[in-house]
């Protein structure tokens, strides 16, 4: 980061926290950035003469004599067609080992799109997944995070999807990603031939956890440059935001705000919202999409990251290991796909709502014979054949592992009721029933 | 009017240093960067005022300029609000420039140069009261009644009245004089959102139903004109579609959508519907209605607070020409969050969940102002209020649910487990409930409908489904061949009542909306068929029988009342409906 004569110089810090330094200084301004003994720092409180700085990488060994120069200006980023390609840390500095990306000096975090000026989604994205095309379609200018246990693969799955959706620019943002992860992805997109589609601003989890707040915004600019300005489909990947939103945590704490529910600050739902809403298609034909990784904890949804998360986007996919096949799949129950109305059976075949929703009812009623199962209670020749749905939808078509056209999925929907029920038993439509309903196999 | 200067700042909460008087809940403008940003006083202390900025204040520095304007937040009420899209703080989203909203952006919430065709309603030497109305034009179809300003007080003479004619809402339409002092009334007038809108002779109790075309709303749990309800869920429990679906059918004569905090695709999916649907009632287009406030997610969160009081103003407008308003909240929720971060930021001592201690009667007092009320002039307006609450963790014990539970007459829970098997609207039948089925006033109302059997019948449906869910209990916890065979009985009786009465599929053309003559029809047809007496060899003739029936109904719900189709499945039903009979036993 580069100073000037013209920047302000200070040297006698009042109060130091783990992550912030306080100072008397004048004609500072709001959320203005600021160099702490070289450290990037970004001003967050101005009271009467003092100014409180929040320390990205953290305040370890800083002194009370250490030099704080102050920029002028709030965090930018250079946007240009020369971001394509490059891999960047958290301040949008190169970690290629090249020259910085130049271009045009942009503040990241700005204004939202005014909501008249939004045109509706349209375009589904197709992934080949079942628990996604079939059960939750994704549409271009989505938002819509993986809910995983850390141990789930999400970050593969995120990667496939990202390189099937044929997007123009692929934005990367990684939060504590893990050094094995950030060069699984950057391998996977050099495989594919993709880096030339490929911008990434990575915080890996050796670098201090308060940069992580950098990233997303870093990551949409760079994104609303492409979508906006060259009215690009530009997808975004974020990945996890989980640790994101524990930085935000570590900074409020610092701040002394109260904390509200699992000690994340009272405003986490602002913070996370401001940042998906920056998902939109644009009527000139650019759109955003995000799809983020939220990491859980067993599961637990009701915990403040994901729930908040959930109230935000436009649905969830619920990654998870099913212990009958052992096969990992996006959870028909829990997943959502909130857009996918705007499509499902007007862009798809006729027969998609119906049949995804009967075989997600038919797979519940499976899931209640698998209880009494459990209980050690007789099973209904009904509940058997349930059973049996259930094994081969999972195993045929919401493994994440199997690739299926659209039209092939639906085909397979309706092969795998016939096989197990007659007509009546499923609550399909009679038309629907007259045109697709097949044989047993 | 009095100056001042910034002297700290945190995120958007200002301290400013005033050189004169200041008033709490003043607006102020800070000039920030060649901006001009709108603030609200929200405490003084000694020389320190504290005001929020309803936008960003990235830049802003101690030393900026503030001015002070002595005026509470108001908005602007005259005719040319109905299809228009509003923020938080009334600025019309259509007029502001670009495709970003860059802060401090203004548009007028109203055309000054539309004409609008006039005609009076009152004569010179006519005595009247704030609230009276004066003339009378058109907006959308609709009679838009221009009224005597409500901080007018006494009573006032009629000492001009302007011809029928075609005029701009700044036209003076009339004058009025009280002691000596006359006073020019044009269409426009100002009124501050904060504060409830009187001019009314009294509020009654409510006792109509507004219909909404969802079966599990008006046949269970009716909602009534001038009536409050509130829907909680966890997300993806179908709160959302629930809502627009009440948004589009809802018999009312205006519809007011405050989108708080909610997601911005959510608001363009009804930008781009309303305009193409058609009124259920009308027949004009849905927008032609509805007026929308939207502060989505990632809009300030200041103007998030606001933005409720905005759209209640508005209603509470419209109420007082003698119309029925219907008024959307999603989700309340944030605005308490919105709440929440601006005590948070004041330090003030934190209540339950870190929400501000009068969060309760902060929520009750805004439900508060809905209502049915008597005009002056004999006539009833209404503000029917539904909000919706996203709770933490879908968790029912937590603050803004339990303060909106003793606000809210109606009470609409949306079920994680009815969502999980895609039972549609999730609606909990058992724990919801509207006292409104309590209210003699509305028993009296639908007798005179003749209609009498609704309120007993909606009693009867939910015993057979609480009794259904006990037998559901009994048969997971002693197995299918533990339990006597009525206990099936009980279950798939209240199945059948599940799959056709309760579930609605909001994405059919036809099973959409469900008028009340159909609503009344198919629950006395599923009544009738839940009081006969099966008998049954074994429990496994019960399912197969039932889903017969189910199926048939659910055509039948697909299909438009009285069609071919819908005959056919008619027939298909009756006949299962007549197997398994006990002949022997009385029916």
């Amino acid at each position: 980061m580069e100073t000037t004569a013209f920047n302000r110089h200070y040297t006698e810090i009042s109060h130091i926290t783990k992550a912030t330094v306080s100072l008397q200084a004048d004609g500072v301004s709001n959320e203005e950035l600021a160099l702490v003994e070289g450290r990037l720092a970004q001003v967050v409180r101005l009271q009467d003469g003092q100014v409180t700085l929040q320390v990205f990488a953290g305040t370890e060994g800083i002194s009370n004599d250490a030099r704080v120069t102050f920029l002028g200006n709030a965090p930018v980023l250079q946007v240009s067609e020369a971001l394509l390609g490059r891999f960047m840390n958290a301040y949008g500095l190169p970690l290629d080992g090249m020259e910085p990306a130049v271009g045009v000096r942009t503040e990241i975090g700005g204004p939202s799109v005014n909501p008249v000026r939004r045109a509706q989604p349209f375009e589904p994205i197709l992934t080949g997944i079942a628990g996604i095309d079939l059960n939750n379609t994704l549409l271009g200018g989505q938002k819509i995070p993986f809910f995983a246990d850390p141990d789930q693969p999400y970050n593969e799955v995120m990667a496939t999807v990202a390189l099937r959706a044929d997007a123009d620019v692929i934005v990367l943002g990684g939060m504590g990603l893990t050094n094995d992860d950030y060069i699984y992805y950057r391998q996977r997109f050099e495989t594919a031939g993709v880096l030339h589609k490929l911008v990434a601003f990575i915080n890996t989890s050796e670098n201090p956890a308060v940069e992580r707040l950098l990233v997303p915004d870093m990551a949409l600019t760079a994104a609303e440059y492409f979508a906006v300005e060259h009215h690009k489909k530009v997808l975004v990947l974020l990945t996890d935001m989980t640790l994101f939103a524990d930085a935000l945590s570590i900074v409020s704490n610092r701040m002394d705000q109260i904390p509200s529910k699992d000690a994340m600050p009272g405003s986490l739902y602002s913070d996370l919202a401001r940042l998906y809403e920056k998902a939109v298609q644009l009527p000139s034909g650019g759109s955003i999409t995000i799809i983020a990784v939220t990491t859980l904890n067993q599961g637990d949804i009701t915990h403040a990251i994901p729930d908040n998360t959930g109230y935000i986007t436009e649905g969830q996919l619920f990654l998870r290991q099913d212990t009958e096949t052992g096969e990992v799949i996006v959870d028909p129950f829990r997943s959502l796909s909130r857009l996918k109305q705007l499509v499902i059976g007007k862009k798809t075949r006729e027969d998609h709502p119906q049949i995804m929703n009967a075989c997600i009812r038919l797979y519940a009623d499976a899931a209640d014979a698998k209880v009494k199962q459990e209980n050690g209670f007789d099973l209904t020749d009904y509940d058997q054949r349930c059973l049996q749905f259930a094994k081969a939808y999972t195993r045929e078509l919401l493994s994440i592992r199997v690739q299926l056209s659209m039209e092939a999925m639906l085909n397979k929907a309706w092969q795998l009721v016939a096989d197990w029920f007659r007509p009546e038993e499923t609550g399909l439509k009679s038309e629907l029933v007259a045109r697709y309903w097949k044989g047993k196999k | 009017m009095t100056k001042g200067k910034v002297t700290g700042l945190i995120a958007n909460l200002l301290r400013v240093k005033p050189e004169g008087p200041v008033r709490q809940n003043e607006i102020c403008y800070l000039l920030t960067g060649g901006d001009r940003l709108m603030a609200e006083i929200i405490k003084i202390e000694g020389e320190t005022v504290f005001a929020q900025v309803y936008d960003s204040t990235r830049g802003a520095a101690p030393g900026d300029k503030v001015e002070f304007t002595g005026q509470l937040l108001s908005v602007q009420l005259g005719p040319g609000m109905l299809s228009k899209k509003y923020d938080g703080l009334q600025n019309d989203l259509d007029g502001l420039e670009g495709i970003f909203l860059h802060r401090g952006l203004r548009a007028a919430p109203i055309d000054l140069s539309e004409l609008w065709p006039v005609s009076p309603l009152v004569s010179l030497g006519d005595r009247l009261q704030a609230g009276d109305w004066l003339v009378e034009t058109t907006e959308n179809g609709l009679p838009h009644r221009i009224m005597l300003p409500f901080h007018l007080s006494g009573h006032w003479r009629v000492t001009y009245i302007c011809p029928t004619g075609n005029y701009p809402v700044t036209h003076t339409v009339a004058r009025v004089e009280q002691d000596g002092r006359e006073i020019n009334i044009s269409m426009l007038q100002e009124w501050p959102v904060r504060l409830a809108m009187g001019a009314y002779r009294e509020k009654t109790r409510p006792f109509k139903m507004m219909i909404t075309g969802v079966r599990t709303i008006d046949t269970l749990n009716p909602m009534l004109e001038g009536g409050t309800g509130f829907i909680p869920g966890p997300f993806g429990s179908g709160k959302t579609v629930l809502q627009q679906a009440i948004a589009r059918q809802a018999d009312a004569d205006v519809v007011i959508i405050a989108a708080c905090g909610e997601r911005a695709n959510e608001v363009v999916e009804i930008f781009h519907e309303f305009p193409r649907l058609d009124d259920p009632t009308t027949g004009r287009k849905l927008m032609e209605r509805t007026v929308i406030v939207a502060n989505t997610s990632n809009m300030p969160v200041a103007a998030r607070e606001a933005s409720v009081y905005t759209a209640m103003t508005m209603a509470e407008y419209y109420r007082n020409m003698g119309l029925r308003v219907l008024l959307l909240a999603d989700s309340t929720s944030r605005w308490a969050q919105a709440l929440r971060e601006m005590s948070n930021r004041l330090e003030d001592l934190p209540g339950p969940d870190a929400f501000p201690m009068d969060l309760s009667a902060t929520i009750s007092s805004f439900y508060g102002r809905a209502g049915t009320v008597l005009l002056n002039n004999g006539q009833r307006g209404a503000i029917t209020f539904i909000g919706t609450v996203s709770p933490a963790g879908g968790n029912l014990k937590e603050p803004v649910t339990e303060a909106t539970k003793k606000a809210a007459r109606c009470f609409f829970a949306l079920s994680q487990r009815r969502a999980d098997s895609k039972r549609y609207p999730a609606i909990d039948p058992i724990e919801s409930y509207s006292k409104y089925l309590e209210y003699p006033e509305f028993a009296a109302y639908m007798e005179d409908l003749e209609q009498a059997d609704w309120i007993a019948q909606a009693y009867h449906i939910k015993n057979l489904l609480q009794r259904g869910r006990e037998a559901a209990d009994q048969i997971s916890i002693l197995g299918d061949d533990g339990v006597q065979l009525v206990t099936h009985l009980l279950y798939w009786r209240a199945e059948l009542l599940d799959f056709v009465l309760l579930q609605q599929d909001a994405f059919d053309e036809v099973d959409k909306y469900c008028p009340t003559d159909r609503q009344a029809y198919m629950r006395r047809l599923l009544l009738d068929i839940c009081d006969r007496n099966y008998q049954y060899d074994h429990f496994n003739e019960v399912r197969p029988h039932f889903n017969g029936m189910i199926n048939a109904c659910k055509q039948m719900n697909y299909a438009p009342m009285g069609s071919p189709i819908f005959e056919q499945h008619l027939q298909k039903l009756e006949e299962l409906a007549g197997q398994f009979l006990d002949a022997t036993s009385p029916v």
